[in-house]
């Protein structure tokens, strides 16, 4: 083996070993604490093995199964009104003016500050009592609602939330994808006498179809992920209604202090994400090719 | 051609009008937060809005200096924060070239795997770095912490910076390396120069999520060694938020992303756009 051989792995090995430690290694142990019935306070050693006892009590656990619903619906609510909103406003403001990049500077806001800030933001605006949503609504004859203690008002916060900050996201990609099109197919598809529809359905979206995949299955992987904002924002309740699965497994661990069943439960919850991802792999992983990224 | 011109001007206004009102529904909720920040109390409890016209204070603030911890906090996360971008950096750096410029068995593997251990979801990590902490002794570490933040920030980084590596022409390293240059001399002298904007954008990313990071800082830190976000969610307390101190603090946190936005938003967009758009 020559040094010239051997320098690719020099150059990889410190972030490699770094990750496994970091992030594979975690994955493992999770997989291993599953097996025992470990809680807070007490000494690992002494934890009891119970197999893959965790496991069969996660089919009839109704916890587990509300917080997954609660999951899908939330995904469903945001994600389609998030690709729908920004689409079509990306559609409808794609072409390039002057100031654009004050705006598009304006819209990742909501992505760059802390997800514990977003919580405090609008958990203040949602307050029953001084927030600024009730007095607004109030303005229109509606009566004050007790957002985030009711379970079907505390789940339009969290999606409401979640659309301010995530729509732009999407927004902004999509306009990339539609400006980086070769204008010389847009071109002929409008000599060729497409309306505006036509042009935007049959033209426009197939040729960012690929944009389009990734966005979502990027939104759909942090839903799965998606812990800090509710964290802050309602807890998770009242009761489980604003309990996503990741919020789930943090309070088994440290509210309940089930240790061993939370680490099950996160089982469950990487192989949701592992799956999602080979989805991106296999939609295209830019450092697979060898080509230009 | 003159009909175009003058539907041309009105979608123009038309076009400004909108992005203004997305604009502003972006930035209200943040608006919010700065200004109760400058509020007192009594305002802050008041029911009726006050968007602009009152006094500003700076109470808020004195009582976030100067009771609490809050020096502590900022040290920490500005520790925790550099530190970790440093690290994800130089290694980040280093195996995004190979995985860029190199062939070797395992490459493949190696990209795919970092992509999907990008995905890794913090809840998950969550029970597992409370083991180790607890098993090992780790707690109250800062060292700790800053280990946590560049694995969870390596992922993105290479992903992002193999990007960069590949816009530079080969030919420039074939060129250094026909002149006798070693791998490591090719890596710091030919391609680091080249590499600013890159590491720039890299490290952008890579402070944001440390010093916004929240779960695993709650769970890895204590009283002495707590971060900024941690420190915020501490003003939520049984008997209720004490809004205008806690809408400052995070005023103050939100200062490094916010220079960072409007300094180099188009570097930041290219980064978010980077996987979508040309993958």
């Amino acid at each position: 083996m020559s040094i010239r051989t051997l320098s690719p792995y020099f150059f990889i090995l410190p972030a490699v070993a770094i990750m496994f430690a970091g992030l594979v290694y975690p994955v493992l142990q999770a997989f291993y604490l599953s097996l025992f019935d470990w809680k807070i306070g007490t000494k690992f050693n002494d934890a009891p093995y119970v197999g893959v006892r965790h496991f069969v009590r996660m089919l009839t656990d109704d916890n587990v199964h509300e917080s997954i619903w609660v999951t899908l619906r939330f995904g469903f609510w945001t994600i389609t009104i998030e690709m729908f909103l920004g689409v079509s406003l990306a559609l409808l403001l794609e072409k390039p003016i002057r100031g654009a990049s004050v705006f598009r500077t304006i819209f990742i806001l909501p992505l760059m500050i802390s997800p514990v800030v977003v919580g405090l933001i609008w958990r203040y605006l949602f307050d029953a009592r001084i927030g600024w949503i009730n007095y607004y609504l109030g303005m229109i004859g509606v009566e004050p609602q007790v957002w985030l203690g009711d379970p079907e008002l505390a789940f339009f916060a969290i999606v409401f939330t979640d659309i301010w900050q995530w729509t732009p996201f999407i927004f902004i990609i999509v306009i990339a994808g539609l400006q980086a099109l070769p204008s010389e197919i847009l071109e002929a598809s409008k000599i060729d006498g497409a309306n505006w529809w036509q042009h935007i359905l049959f033209v426009k979206l197939p040729m960012i179809r690929s944009i389009l995949l990734i966005a979502l299955l990027l939104r759909l992987i942090d839903v799965f992920r998606a812990l800090e904002v509710m964290y802050i924002l309602t807890g998770g309740g009242p009761g489980r209604a604003t309990e996503l699965l990741s919020l789930h497994i943090y309070n088994r661990a440290f509210e309940t202090q089930q240790l061993g069943y939370a680490s099950a439960i996160s089982v469950l919850l990487i192989l949701i994400v592992f799956g999602l991802s080979f989805a991106i792999l296999v939609a295209g992983n830019p450092m697979k090719e060898k080509s230009d990224i | 051609m003159t009909g175009r011109a003058i539907g041309g001007r009105h979608a123009v206004i038309a076009h400004y009008v909108a992005l203004l009102v997305l604009a502003v529904i972006t930035l209200m909720p943040i608006w919010v937060m700065v200004s109760t920040g400058f509020k007192n109390d009594v305002l802050v409890q008041q029911k009726e809005p006050v968007w602009f016209f009152f006094v500003p204070t700076l109470g808020n603030y004195e009582h976030i200096m100067t009771r609490g911890n809050f020096d502590g906090y900022l040290w920490n996360s500005i520790i925790v924060g550099s530190l970790s971008t440093l690290f994800t950096l130089v290694f980040g750096g280093f195996c995004a070239y190979a995985l860029a410029r190199k062939e070797f068995r395992g490459r493949e593997f190696t990209a795919n795997s970092t992509l999907l251990v990008r995905m890794v979801p913090p809840a998950v990590l969550a029970v597992p770095v409370f083991a180790m902490v607890v098993n090992f002794g780790l707690n109250n570490d800062l060292a700790v912490l800053t280990f946590f933040y560049t694995a969870l920030n390596l992922p993105f980084a290479i992903w992002l910076l193999f990007g960069f590596f590949k816009q530079i022409p080969v030919e420039l390293e074939e060129a250094a390396v026909i002149d006798g240059a070693s791998p490591l001399q090719v890596y710091f002298r030919v391609l680091l120069p080249l590499m600013k904007s890159g590491y720039a954008v890299a490290g952008i990313f890579t402070f944001r999520i440390a010093w916004n990071e929240f779960i695993l800082a709650l769970l890895l830190t204590s009283r002495k060694t707590r971060t900024l976000p941690v420190g915020a969610a501490g003003f939520i307390t049984d008997t209720g938020v004490e809004w205008g101190r806690i809408m400052a603090m995070g005023t103050l946190i939100v200062i490094p992303p916010l220079i960072f936005t409007f300094f180099a938003a188009r570097q930041i967009i290219a980064g978010m756009t980077a996987g979508a758009v040309k993958g």
